[in-house]
């Protein structure tokens, strides 16, 4: 290995602000990145992972600017470029892969005419070489079918889909360094488990040099060789990969990784309370002493340097000696449910069949139904009182739409749904009465979304307590306040408007406003997951907490099977809105399970460099549900013959309520599960 | 929680409180003082102009025709002996007080409809959009004409029409805006918490795309004003002797060769005030995070 590639040397960035003042962003950041290497820059949103990540490549957001050091860029500091220089390295030996890649595609232009154009502008090829390139890398990055892919639009590619031409692209220039910012993030399960092989494979094929920002420290885990842990713009922790993620020197690290749900235990992570302070905040001190569980005087006053350890990592901690030693912090205690009982349910779903289409003239005049497969079919389940049960399974799955049809939003095609064994569900909001829509409450992926920005945190309390309790004045101020103490938010966040809050503490709002209807049943959209890591094991407390406090029964819809298994009692995985399997989740995470279950496990990302990807089956969900069959044959790696394709599959009951739809006995379905295992 | 414990709490938002802020928020952007000063002057001009006028903007003299600027007529005097200057000052009075009222005409029936179109949305929607669609292609300024011509043209009949024309693209963003927040979350929320129409209307839709129709109100006004000055260009906006700057720029091009005065004066008035309102619509659109860019009609 000759001279690095990238040099970052004692760089610190940072804007004025109104006032005046200079606040940094990034301060003293050193960093060196090899020919081939994958260095992960990780850190909770706003510690400066991106700004490193874009001034490597000579950019900063229009404010910022460099107060002290260089980047070098095979030996040329990148703030001495000019324009120019700087255009000719960008795209084409520094390359950048931005998170939302779908958008960074122009939609008006055809995939190949877009690659073509990065092929030429980073490459002296004639015309007709350029086309084979092109499609040279549209199977560099495993898309099928090149030749075809060539004439579609960008809309006409899944997530994932676009994600990889937009690799392709970035590969076009056969860059010697390729930034990636957050590239998985916001992907299905599945498809970012694929897209970080296929950059873990790239990396060892082209022999490209990679820096990967995520907040995950799941996906920084499986592509990079050394990582190198950011808070409040410092690096506060370097170090090979195995030996961060393995033995964590810095009590921030510590923390990042405790809060990771594991699919191994049913506990709810450890969370960090507080909040990476904002640039300017740090104070003279170590910038993590306020959330730090170690933190001593000398902590607030002196501001530690980087030191090497004797495992070969630079530590920015006085007490980095004591990380190992921490105690591991409690999680809350979830309630008790060995005797949940199908026959108190508060919930029941018979054969239950929903659609999106709606019937045309001819249809409405015959009185009948569409003849169209319904997006979601054949639900039976019951919901025990008081129990969490977590819905699982990909974008497109039906899991929200199932919430839907509870909420009454969408009321289901045929079927029915009974609340509480006496009253039907397959009414819209506008037939229910007042008590059974308080008792049943909805809460949102994104808070961003879910909250009015124009009302205060007063108004958005408000306006439930107005609705069922009839509350004003000094009652309704006096109610709002306990709700925010039970999140634990203060009282002076009632005259603050959503875009003052931080995101984890919009999501709090969120949940407060839900339980100001006292429900009996909360359904949970994905509700952690526009969350940071900390903050998503922050949420996962609070609604454990509630939960204990008030006997909720929660439906917990999610893609991430990690979550759920922290949270859920039972659950139910679904493909193209029909069951696949269905149980407590002791047996669910356990051998034997259906095909598309053992898929979704298999991605799942661990923060442990020694955990393998299992990937069996392609990551391409399909667009529609099938009109017979399982609905899984077409993508099913265990698929066994004509009957998977013509035969809904039965169910098979293994124990305690636990079944599986599949056509491949139990025994034998356990043991090519066991075998597989074994083999990897 | 160190992170939010410097913000200011906000008091509970009364309608001034929040303009107030926002004017505040567009004073702190160049392009915003810029506009607002700009508008306000013409404003302040227009109304107290009949006061502090030097000269009456009808008194003939053919002693003075086009005479050049000089310190007793500032801006020259135009071919009948009248003070530019005088006329200038007075030229925006008609011109802002008919596109002022027909603007807020145009947002309150264009914004009206278009919410309700974007909530009920079905046939309704497709019928009425067809039509908006229909009056779009129709060459306004014709239309406009033939009104004119058939109904004569004082300021009522100039500010009903300017008013239903230009409402008509209000029509199409405003029921583009309450599609977007039709979509969002929050309203999901409220139906899902059983709130009744009205207050989701009230309450959630109307403040969040009152947004895009004032920033959709700007853009018009500015639209409006020339559209005004070239009715009066083409002889059908004011009437003589009524000083008008579109009707001063039109008096004044035959004689633009050997007295620019009498034409310039006018056309940097009407300029000054149009870049200042498009200045402040733009600063009103990044104080309310619109991206105009984005949302204007074709």
């Amino acid at each position: 290995m000759g001279d690095p590639l990238v040099q970052v040397k004692n760089l610190g960035i940072g804007f004025t602000s109104r006032a005046g003042l200079f606040l940094p962003i990034l301060r003293n950041i050193d960093l060196a990145i090899g020919e081939g290497e994958t260095i992960g820059l990780v850190g909770e949103s706003g510690c400066g992972k991106s700004t490193l990540a874009l001034a490597m490549m000579g950019y900063l957001k229009s404010g910022l600017r460099v107060l002290e050091g260089e980047s070098q860029f095979h030996g040329r500091n990148v703030f001495d470029m000019d324009e120019r220089a700087l255009e000719d390295i960008r795209g084409g030996e520094l390359a950048l892969i931005p998170q939302n890649a779908g958008q960074s595609l122009t939609p008006t232009s055809r995939i190949g005419r877009q690659i073509n154009e990065s092929v030429k502008l980073h490459t002296r090829l004639a015309k007709e070489q350029r086309r084979e390139r092109v499609i040279e890398l549209l199977s560099q990055v495993r898309l099928p079918q090149p030749q075809e892919l060539l004439n579609r639009y960008p809309h006409e590619l899944s997530g994932g889909q676009q994600q990889r031409v937009a690799i392709a692209m970035a590969l076009a220039g056969e860059p010697d360094v390729l930034l990636l910012d957050e590239p998985t993030t916001g992907l299905d399960v599945t498809t970012q488990a694929h897209i970080l092989e296929l950059l873990r494979d790239l990396a060892t094929e082209t022999g490209t040099a990679m820096v990967y920002v995520s907040h995950d420290l799941g996906a920084i885990a499986r592509v990079s060789d050394r990582i190198a842990v950011m808070y409040a713009g410092e690096f506060v922790l370097e170090g090979s990969a195995h030996q961060v993620l393995k033995q964590p020197a810095h009590p921030y690290a510590r923390g990042l990784l405790l809060s990771i749900p594991r699919l191994q235990e049913a506990v709810v992570p450890a969370s960090m309370p507080g909040l990476p302070p904002s640039p300017g905040e740090a104070g003279q001190g170590c910038a993590f002493a306020d959330r730090c569980p170690m933190a001593e005087q000398v902590c607030g006053d002196n501001r530690p340097v980087l030191e090497p350890t004797a495992m070969q990592e630079l530590v920015r901690c006085h007490f980095h000696e004591r990380v190992e030693q921490l105690p591991l912090p409690e999680s809350p205690k979830r309630p008790d449910r060995s005797n949940l009982d199908e026959l108190n349910n508060i919930l029941r779903f018979d054969n239950v069949a929903i659609s999106y289409a709606k019937p045309s003239i001819v249809d409405q005049i015959l009185n009948r139904q569409p003849d169209v497969t319904p997006t979601v079919d054949k639900i039976d389940l019951t919901i025990c009182r008081g129990e969490t049960i977590g819905l699982v399974g990909e974008s497109g799955s039906g899991k929200s739409t199932i919430l839907r049809a509870i909420a009454g939003l969408l009321p289901p095609q045929s079927g029915t749904i009974t609340y509480d064994k006496a009253e039907s569900l397959n009414t819209s909001v506008g037939e229910r009465g007042k008590d059974l829509l308080r008792s049943v409450q909805l809460i949102f992926q994104n808070p961003d979304a879910s909250l009015n920005p124009r009302h205060t945190v007063a108004e958005l309390l408000a306006q439930p307590l107005r609705l069922y309790f009839g509350l004003n004045g000094d009652k309704l101020r006096e109610r709002s306040v306990t709700l925010l103490e039970r999140v634990r938010l203060r009282a002076d966040y009632l005259e603050r408007l959503p875009s003052q809050l931080s995101g984890g503490e919009k999501q709090r709002v969120a949940v407060a406003r839900a339980f100001a209807a006292e429900p009996k049943l909360v359904l949970c959209d994905e509700v952690t997951s526009a969350l940071d890591v900390s903050v998503q094991a922050a949420v996962l407390h609070l609604l454990t907490q509630l939960q204990v406090d008030h006997g909720t029964t929660y439906i917990f819809v999610s893609h991430d099977l990690a979550v759920v298994r922290a949270l859920a009692d039972r659950v139910a995985v679904l493909y193209q809105g029909r069951l696949c399997e269905m149980g407590p989740s002791e047996n669910v995470y356990r051998s034997p399970s259906h095909p598309y279950t053992e898929v979704l496990l298999g991605a799942v990302l661990e923060p442990d460099p020694d955990a393998e990807l299992v990937l069996a089956a392609e990551d391409a969900v399909d667009l529609f549900p099938p009109a017979k069959g399982c609905p899984f044959h077409r993508r099913c790696p265990r698929h066994v013959g004509d009957i998977c394709g013509n035969e809904t599959p039965p169910w098979q009951p293994t124990e305690f309520g636990h079944a599986i739809r599949c056509h491949i006995p139990l025994g034998e379905l356990r043991d090519m599960q066991y075998q597989s295992v074994t083999t990897h | 929680m160190r992170a939010t414990t410097n913000i200011e709490p906000v008091k509970p938002e009364g309608v001034f409180v929040r303009l107030l802020a926002v004017l505040l928020a567009m004073l702190s952007r160049p392009s915003g003082r810029v506009g607002l000063i700009l508008v306000a002057f013409h404003v302040v001009l227009a109304i107290v102009s009949p006061a502090i006028a030097p000269y009456d903007f009808k008194e003939l003299s053919a002693q003075i025709i086009l005479n050049a600027p000089s310190s007793e007529h500032w801006f020259g005097t135009d071919n009948l002996g009248r003070d530019v200057f005088t006329r200038t000052m007075l030229g925006g009075r008609q011109a802002l007080l008919v596109t002022t009222v027909s603007t807020v005409l145009a947002i309150t029936w264009g914004g009206f409809l278009g919410i309700l179109l974007g909530l009920v949305g079905r046939r309704l929607d497709e019928i009425l959009m067809r039509l908006v669609d229909a009056f779009l292609c129709l060459p306004w300024i014709l239309v406009l004409l033939l009104i004119v011509v058939m109904v004569g043209s004082g300021p009522g009949v100039l500010i009903l029409t300017l008013g239903f024309f230009y409402g008509i693209p209000v029509i199409r963003m405003a029921r583009a805006a309450t599609h977007d927040v039709v979509a969002l979350d929050f309203v999901t929320a409220a139906r899902a918490r059983g709130e009744s129409r009205s207050t989701i209307v009230w309450r959630e839709l109307v403040p969040n795309v009152l947004d895009v129709l004032l920033v959709e109100g700007a853009m018009r006004w500015s639209w409006m004003l020339l559209a005004f000055s070239s009715l009066s260009f083409l002889g059908f906006g004011a009437t003589p002797p009524t000083p008008d700057w579109g009707l001063m720029i039109s008096n004044a091009r035959s004689f633009m060769s050997f007295a620019p005065w009498a034409a310039l004066a006018p056309v940097v008035a009407l300029s000054s005030l149009i870049i200042g309102i498009n200045l402040s619509a733009d600063a009103l659109a990044k104080v309310l995070g619109i991206d105009r860019a984005q949302k204007a009609p074709v």
